[in-house]
């Protein structure tokens, strides 16, 4: 297979909150409409792994390099303006926002988003409940408001952060019927996750994480054959 | 004619009294309010920036000729760039740390401010006339309306529900809301929240400077007007609850009319009630009356 050049390459990035050192040099590459998670126990760095490449920790170092721009001396919004979009763990719906408001927050950095009746279609909950506070959502809903609101926005890597933790089963598989189709649409995706059988259904590879650091790669079709291995990175 | 006892002449004269207060105490505490929201500061320059529009008004008059409707905006503009000025090379270095520090700042900057503006001026105020569109009256038959109060009372209401809906129901507002539950997130998403924080400053500060060209023609024009208001406009955010824009609005005419008719049934208190009030409310409802509790 011809290696295509990476949409998004981390070379050596360290992070700190405060005096803490989180990351310890973590290096990954996620190419062109690719679905790759980062997998991990809770504290391995996979949050802060993905707010240093969307420029919000403290202080970051090393080289994070999208479509060929370097971000790491870069504010928050530049990197959102370059085509990158986050979805938050704790979602980030805003309470003094209704469910329009905070779906069309997030201004169109570039052509190309999904469509707001596009969005309806894929998540109908939220035409209904539009006028209601965003935070009186249903869990399930506010997951989907808080992916639904970067489709719009026509960035082309998503980075989401655990969309399918604490959701009931049918809502994650809404989620990743929505996932599958956003790679077929050509976005690319870096998903954090710890359930990695649901990972296995949308992704095409997967990093391991353990203390700030990738320690393992595999592919998605190899996944079975390394089940122990997994097994014992995520002590499940 | 009396109602309860009293003359409606005097009843109706401090109704409109409070009104007017009440119409300077909604201004000034909206600034504060929206200021608060998204900066984490407690602006105690605030009744400083109020006295230095009235004071750009009569700088405008006195040196250029320029009058109460071009200083109307004038004013507004050169403090507000005064207030951006200030976010810019001192506030913005305190908003990782407690609300302590912002409000210390700020109050060292009134006294600065105060000071200079005394040693220059004096303390006995300065006249400034209103236009002459509104000079004279109208004899309602029960009160006589004097008719630049009148305007002020109801510029300030047009100006705080422009305000408010500006915040409340357009895009603007909702990034000034998100901005205020989440910056981070919200500068993730793309907007430049720090030049936002900036012009916020500089709105709030412009509100400030606002009431003080609608206060000049009233109060004259003295370096300390704004800081014995301000004291009063402290208790009026307590008591609507900082951070809340319609409860700014609300309480800061409700205590004024409640004020004014104090000064009718039992004037010993008239100084005293909304102090009072801010006790009782903060005993029952410590957010404010508006506030959402953190
Ligand atoms: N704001 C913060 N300040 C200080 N330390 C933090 C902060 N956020 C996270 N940490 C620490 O950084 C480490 C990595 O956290 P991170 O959130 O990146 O882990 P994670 O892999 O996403 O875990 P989880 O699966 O629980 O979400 C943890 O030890 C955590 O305690
Ligand atoms: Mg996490």
């Amino acid at each position: 297979m011809p290696e295509t050049a990476p949409l998004l390459a981390v070379r050596e990035l360290h992070a700190w909150y405060g005096e803490s050192h989180i990351l310890h040099g973590v290096t990954f590459d996620v190419r062109p409409g690719e679905v790759v998670t980062l997998l991990g126990r809770n504290g391995a760095g996979k949050t802060t792994t993905l707010k240093s490449i969307m420029g919000i920790v403290g202080r970051r170092r090393g080289a994070v390099s999208f479509d060929g721009h370097e971000l790491i001396a870069r504010p928050s919004n530049h990197i959102a303006w370059l085509g990158i979009a986050f979805c938050p763990e704790e979602r980030g719906i805003f309470a003094s926002l209704n469910v329009e408001e905070n779906l069309m927050l997030p201004p169109a950095v570039r052509p190309g988003g999904l469509s707001v009746e596009a969005i309806h279609t894929l998540f109908p909950n939220l035409r209904e409940r539009r006028r209601s506070q965003g935070t009186k959502l249903s869990g399930g809903e506010q997951q989907m408001l808080a992916i639904a609101r970067i489709l719009r926005t026509g960035a082309r890597l998503l980075l989401l952060d655990e969309p399918t933790e604490g959701l009931a089963p049918v809502i994650v598989q809404q989620i990743g019927a929505t996932i599958r189709r956003l790679k077929s649409e050509g976005f690319t995706i870096l998903l954090v996750e710890q359930n990695f059988r649901f990972a296995a259904t949308v992704a095409d590879r997967h990093y391991v994480m353990e203390h700030g650091r990738v320690v393992d790669a595999i592919a998605n079709a190899e996944l079975a054959t390394h089940m122990d291995k997994l097994h014992e990175y995520l002590g499940v | 004619m009396t109602i309860f006892g009293v003359p409606t002449q005097a009843l109706f004269g401090q109704l409109l009294i409070g009104l007017i207060n009440g119409a300077f105490y909604a201004l000034l505490s909206l600034g504060l309010s929206v200021i608060f929201g998204l900066l984490n500061i407690i602006n105690f320059a605030h009744g400083a920036q109020y006295m230095m529009g009235a004071f750009v008004a009569y700088f405008a008059l006195q040196w250029t000729g320029l009058g109460y409707w071009p200083s109307l905006l004038l004013a507004p503009v050169v403090v507000g760039l005064f207030g951006i000025v200030l976010e810019r090379t001192m506030l913005k270095r305190l908003y990782q740390l407690d609300h302590l520090y912002g409000l210390l700042l700020t109050f060292g900057v009134a006294l600065v401010v105060q000071g200079v503006f005394r040693n220059q001026f004096g303390s006995s105020g300065l006249p400034y006339t209103a236009p002459a569109q509104l000079t004279g009256g109208y004899n309602l038959g029960f009160m006589f309306l004097p008719t630049y109060r009148a305007w002020v009372v109801v510029f300030s209401l047009v100006v705080c529900f422009a305000t408010w809906y500006v915040i409340e129901r357009t895009k603007l507002g909702a990034y000034l809301r998100a901005a205020t539950e989440n910056p981070t997130l919200v500068q993730a998403f793309g907007i430049n929240v720090p030049r936002m924080i900036t012009l916020t400053y500089g709105f709030g500060v412009a509100l400030a400077a606002l009431a003080g060209v609608l206060a000049a023609p009233i109060y004259q024009v003295n370096p300390l007007m704004g800081a014995d208001l301000i004291i009063v406009v402290f208790a009026v955010v307590v008591i609507g609850g900082l951070g809340s824009i319609m409860g700014s609005i609300v309480t800061g005419f409700g205590l004024g009319v409640i004020e004014g008719f104090t000064k009718v049934f039992y004037p010993e208190a008239s100084n005293t009630v909304i102090f009072v009030i801010m006790a009782l409310v903060l005993l029952v409802r410590p957010a404010g009356l508006f506030g959402r509790a953190t």
